[in-house]
């Protein structure tokens, strides 16, 4: 059953359009990579779906809910973490969680903080301002926040770029394992095409604008005739109109 | 409306204020200067031997003026801070509604300038024997539309600097001291010029300034003008709160709501 359903979308700002007619869903228990060089449209897809970008066109459907018609209903469904949006740096990590799990109405708010302080080896920074972190510290923030509602819909862009392999790894784990608990789907943006085959059910190439590929990221590259995922990438980034007619 | 939400944007500013009490220095200090300046200014006056009630008209005004002041800022401010450090992207990415995020601004400004009246009320009982709470019964009313129109200054401040960034709070702090030559807080609406006087009929403040001179001079109150100043100030925050709403459709249409840098709102 899919959590997002995201059907003809596009967004133009005067003479560009920076997303074009783009459809696609994510179902739960899925996790879904969004991937293409910068300015492919990635955050702007993202920025639609969480409400702060009004699309100029097409439709946004969070567990079946018009985002475009009740958009709190929707975003209480959804949570993110991006490496753009990190939380007030001159609150502690339990004030920002205290704060957010406010505005996300979390039940038993106090005991599912400290769930995912845990969760995200947070216990010792509990009272340290979120701006003295480290930025792969900040970066567990970020995520503990995404996780506090347990949404059903979770949208991370490059929510591993500040972190070291070993601790991705951890997070990719335990994304993974969120994931397969079947309540929830996850979009999920990286420029790391390594993590991408690790992690990902599926995988969505943009580029202008446009979704050019799309399939399970262990087979995607042999399809279009190259070695791996990361020259895949390299291709839709340099010569898009090639795999474009190849498709 | 979702009070847990409209809770998150106050508790946000309280755990800034109680983190860092400096920020209570801005909120309690201006007050009590323009108080300790404009009492001294009085007694001096009063000892030139003028008849004049200047202690009571001039600190009364100027207790008024910082009130509006601080209605202002204390809604601005926390809506400053959220700009500062690029938190607006978290909140309007949320569940969180636009009037549950004004509300929430509204709520802490009633703290901070609560806090700031009763300091200023305070230095001008102890240091100088002037008690507001002279003005009898409409003292409630004046506080109520000061505030709401400070309330809706604050507004107007926000919804500036979402439209034109954070170098749009240059429009923001000076706004009660630009609008304070036309409400008339230190000297009847009469004196000013006829275009000037054509301005201060729409301010609230106006009513309030008036009406405190006439208490104190001539010990009658015009319970009418009370009703007019009232009827504007809800008129203001009315109008404030939808150009507000309408300059947020606006930055979530053309993306400017969307990029993160401080610059880029």
């Amino acid at each position: 059953m899919p959590v997002l359903e995201v059907k003809n979308l596009s967004k133009q700002y005067r003479e560009i359009r920076a997303v074009d007619d783009v459809s696609f869903s994510v179902n739960k228990g899925e996790i879904v990579g969004l991937l293409g060089p910068n300015g492919a449209g990635k955050t702007t897809t993202i920025n639609m779906i969480l409400s702060v970008l009004e699309p100029s066109g097409g439709s946004i459907l969070i567990d079946s809910i018009d985002v475009t018609k009740k958009r709190g209903e929707a975003m209480a469904r959804t949570n993110f973490a991006a490496v753009y949006a990190h939380l007030p740096g001159n609150l502690t990590v339990l004030q920002n969680l205290r704060v957010f799990a406010l505005l996300y109405d979390v039940a038993e708010r106090a005991a599912r903080i400290q769930e995912v302080i845990q969760e995200f080896d947070l216990e010792r920074f509990t009272d340290t301002r979120a701006g003295l972190l480290s930025s792969g510290e900040q970066t567990r923030l970020s995520l503990a926040k995404a996780m506090l509602n347990k949404p059903p819909l979770l949208l991370l862009d490059e929510p591993t770029a500040s972190l070291d392999p070993s601790t991705a790894r951890t997070i990719r784990e335990r994304i993974r394992a969120y994931a397969n608990e079947g309540r929830a789907g996850i979009l999920w943006t990286s420029h790391n095409m390594h993590e991408v085959e690790a992690v990902c059910d599926r995988v969505l190439f943009l580029s202008h604008g446009k979704i050019l590929l799309e399939g399970d990221p262990s087979t995607l590259a042999k399809e279009h005739g190259k070695k791996d995922l990361e020259e895949l990438f390299i291709t839709v980034a340099r010569e898009p109109l090639s795999l474009e007619l190849q498709s | 409306m979702n009070t847990k939400r409209i809770a998150a944007i106050f508790l946000r500013y309280w755990f800034l204020l109680t983190r860092a009490p400096q920020r209570f220095f801005q909120i309690v200090i201006w007050g009590a200067l323009d108080i300790i300046l404009w009492g001294f200014i009085t007694k001096y006056l009063a000892l030139s031997g003028a008849s004049f009630g200047f202690l009571t008209a001039f600190l009364g005004g100027a207790v008024f003026l910082d009130f509006i002041a601080r209605a202002h800022q204390g809604t601005s401010t926390p809506a400053l801070e959220d700009i500062w450090s690029n938190n607006l992207f978290n909140y309007f990415a949320s569940p969180l509604r636009i009037g549950e995020y004004v509300i929430g601004l509204v709520c802490a400004s009633i703290l901070t300038s609560s806090v700031s009246a009763v300091v200023m009320v305070s230095i001008a009982y102890l240091v100088f024997d002037f008690s507001i709470l002279a003005l009898g019964l409409p003292l409630l009313g004046f506080i109520l539309i000061l505030f709401v129109f400070g309330v809706s200054l604050g507004i107007l401040g926000v919804m500036i600097v979402l439209r034109f960034g954070p170098s749009g709070e240059w429009y923001v702090w000076p706004m009660t001291a630009v609008l304070s030559p036309f409400v008339g807080v230190f000297y009847p609406i009469s004196v000013l010029p006829e275009w000037m006087q054509s301005i201060a009929l729409i301010l609230p403040p106006s009513y309030v300034f008036e009406g405190m001179r006439s208490i104190i001079l001539e010990g009658t109150f015009d319970v009418s003008s009370l009703f007019i100043g009232g009827a504007l100030a809800i008129a203001y925050v009315v109008v404030a709160y939808l150009g507000f709403v309408q300059v947020y459709k606006n930055v979530v249409r053309n993306g400017l709501l969307a990029r993160h840098s401080a610059e880029g709102l």
